[in-house]
């Protein structure tokens, strides 16, 4: 980390030969071992499972309703999880009832992927499987729940005395219990970075030996916090949202809950791979991405480090891209300043919402996606791009063979993730 | 693991009702005295203006407070630490807000409390107060959310080779939330762990283990006011690191999962 800080402020002051040795080697000494994604899940307005994802996509066909949660509902779009409200915990389970909670064991049960988690701990041992998830809000809907059900001195009713869903770890505790993991398990809570880090520390424990396989992943849903949370700051777009685009006003807000499974490549030669990832804060402003990007570079360039690659080596970004007027344009200018025309990027919030703390897993799936069906998605509802746009970023949808893809998954606070995935043969 | 982790410590901080900051805090934990000047009064980090010390909430300010404390110590430059924010419950006081606002009128929303409420807000204010622009995590892990923290940062330290700070946190419970959230007062507490090297006030190996076992018991100090705030699960290791005692604790990193620490001088 300290290597990067003098990555960024090196071109400043050193010549370009040192610059490229410079270069060279941290790319060298930062380098990870690749692991292989050896399942992953995604579920969302736009499909339960990968194939209903990957059909969504391959179709246009968006997720996002007119708003109708909650009492009072606001004038928006939404990407809603259809059925989620007629989902029932399993009854061992019963004690961490919320949306959220409903929404991971949704998600967990979609493309096999549980069964593949318990085969996992089965083949390595319970405390040798780590458990990452990311969420900003977690199980608060259902505080927000309790808040409206309160008795009549002011007091939480019986039932939600018992739920144990009212904290951050909710999700994480409540995947915990449901896998029965006894590896090291966290709730990541970066707000809209919180699922594209989990794959970050989780590649931590692996390298460490702490753990032989993890899963990761984020689980985030439709709750009043957000929805008027993101309102009061004049954030939501009354219409779908449109990211990129020159009249772009705001994003739509989406929930959704995605899972991937890590181990040794050693496993299985042929699955995808995790090749790197880039954190780092702006250290500008809470809910304003910085204005020239520096925080989302120095990101990138970590994850491109970390991967041992160069720009020209990515054919596929999945970008963060709300549609918000901001963070299009700092984005926008950023891939542009820093690929070439040959890289393909593109926002698929308009299929899903912005799934906020799940946004990171779900577009890690878009990705590899891209990576293992060739189906390179664009942005969709974008009709005009904006002039900050390079050649990169694209309206429609391409057929392309896609060896390297990186998502990138920036938050409030200042938070910001970049991954970096490739086929097993690039 | 394959081995333990070798950790240095290199600073310390911590905050609480009873323990305004490390250097006095030391005397208590060490049994020396009762109580210390300062106790009792709200934190002023110097690393926060005058107008956003007074204006930040009660999480952000305990949390920059210790934070600041312990990169002084390390005489580590804030600037250049990844850095790992835990807390088990986040912001209580703004999460009652929130509910409360939304069950009474959802539109009467504040958009900076709302931006405030994020998990990541001590994290996010740390770095814009220092101009960190390195990785920066919130995590939570319920009651072992200390020990979740205190392994992800020394997992970082390890894996990046460079000193990263750590600081848990959280706040009292207030309104309705108090009913099912047991944290009834405010605790802080901040480590700058490293690789080790002569710069390192003490030195850590730390082990999973994966039986149920006992844990450390808890300090003289643990106020019965502090003792279900998560953070204050770092009191016997700082109690340890006051007295410059060696030994061992365990120290819950999860539910069927602890940490041991051999702590050494």
């Amino acid at each position: 980390m300290v290597a990067a800080t003098s990555r960024i402020a090196a071109p400043r002051r050193t010549k370009l030969y040192w610059r490229i040795a410079f270069s060279c080697i941290t790319r060298l000494l930062s380098r990870i071992p690749p692991l292989a994604i050896t399942a992953f899940t995604a579920t969302s307005a736009a499909g339960r499972g990968v194939d209903a994802l990957a059909l969504a996509l391959a179709q246009r066909k968006s997720g996002l309703v007119e708003n109708d949660f909650g009492p009072a509902p606001l004038a928006c779009w939404i990407g809603q999880v259809p059925g989620l409200d007629d989902i029932c915990l399993p009854a061992p389970l019963a004690n961490w009832e919320s949306r959220n909670n409903r929404l991971a064991w949704l998600g967990l049960n979609q493309d096999g992927f549980r069964a593949r988690a318990l085969a996992a701990i089965d083949r390595y041992g319970s405390a040798r499987v780590a458990l990452v998830l990311g969420t900003s809000t977690s199980s608060i809907g259902e505080t927000e729940r309790a808040y409206r059900e309160l008795d009549a001195d002011g007091h939480m009713n019986a039932f939600q005395r018992t739920n144990r869903a009212h904290q951050t770890h909710a999700l994480g505790a409540f995947v915990q219990e449901a896998l029965g993991i006894n590896g090291p398990c966290v709730t990541i809570a970066t707000a809209c970075s919180s699922s594209a880090k989990v794959f970050a520390s989780a590649e931590r424990l692996l390298r460490s030996g702490l753990a032989d396989a993890a899963i990761v992943g984020g689980v985030d849903s439709l709750c009043g916090s957000v929805l008027f949370g993101f309102n009061s700051l004049q954030l939501v777009s009354p219409q779908p949202c449109r990211p990129f685009d020159v009249e772009r006003n705001g994003l739509s807000l989406g929930e959704a809950a995605g899972f991937a499974l890590l181990e040794s490549i050693t496993v299985d030669k042929t699955a995808s791979r995790l090749i790197g990832y880039g954190e780092s804060a702006d250290a500008h402003h809470m809910s304003a991405p910085h204005p020239q990007g520096l925080g989302a570079q120095r990101a990138l360039q970590d994850a491109l480090a970390r991967a041992a690659i160069t720009p020209a080596d990515v054919d596929y970004i999945n970008l963060h891209g709300t549609a918000s007027r901001q963070n299009d344009e700092v984005e926008a200018a950023l891939i542009a300043r820093t690929f070439p025309a040959t890289t393909l990027a593109s926002s698929t919030k308009g299929w899903s919402g912005h799934t906020l703390g799940a946004a990171g897993i779900v577009e890690a799936v878009v990705a590899l996606l891209a990576i293992e069906r060739g189906l390179v998605p664009g942005t969709l509802n974008a009709q005009v791009l904006d002039p900050a746009c390079g050649p990169q970023i694209k309206i429609d949808n391409q057929e392309r063979n896609v060896r390297v893809a990186l998502s990138n998954s920036f938050g409030f606070g200042g938070n910001n993730c970049c991954v970096a995935f490739a086929a097993a043969d690039a | 693991m394959t081995g333990p982790l070798d950790i240095g410590i290199e600073g310390i901080g911590v905050w609480s009702a009873q323990l305004p900051s490390w250097d006095a805090g030391r005397a208590i934990l060490c049994g020396n005295v009762d109580n210390v000047a300062g106790a009792g009064t709200r934190p002023a980090p110097s690393l926060l203006a005058p107008t956003e010390r007074r204006r930040a909430q009660e999480a952000v300010l305990i949390a920059i407070e210790v934070a600041q404390q312990a990169c002084t110590m390390a005489a580590r430059d804030p600037r250049e630490l990844p850095n790992v924010f835990a807390s088990a419950y986040g912001d209580l006081q703004i999460n009652d807000y929130l509910c409360a606002t939304l069950a009474r009128d959802p539109k009467d929303m504040s958009p900076t409390k709302f931006h405030n409420s994020v998990h990541n807000a001590p994290a996010g204010y740390w770095s814009i107060a220092t101009g960190c622009m390195a990785s920066s995590t919130a995590l939570s892990a319920g009651a072992a959310t200390f020990g979740a923290g205190l392994l992800e940062a020394a997992l970082l330290a390890h894996s990046e080779s460079c000193p990263v700070l750590l600081a848990a946190y959280d706040i009292a419970a207030v309104g309705p939330l108090a009913d099912i959230v047991p944290c009834r007062a405010a605790f802080a507490v901040a480590l700058v762990l490293a690789p080790p090297s002569q710069r390192a006030m003490a030195r850590l190996l730390l082990q999973c283990e994966h039986a149920a076992a006992e844990l450390a018991p808890e300090a003289d100090v643990l106020h019965a006011s502090c003792r279900d705030n998560p953070a204050a699960r770092s009191l016997p290791l700082l109690t340890c690191l006051a007295r410059r005692t060696p030994g061992t604790q365990l120290l819950a990193a999860g539910p069927a999962l602890n940490l041991r620490m051999e702590i050494m001088f």
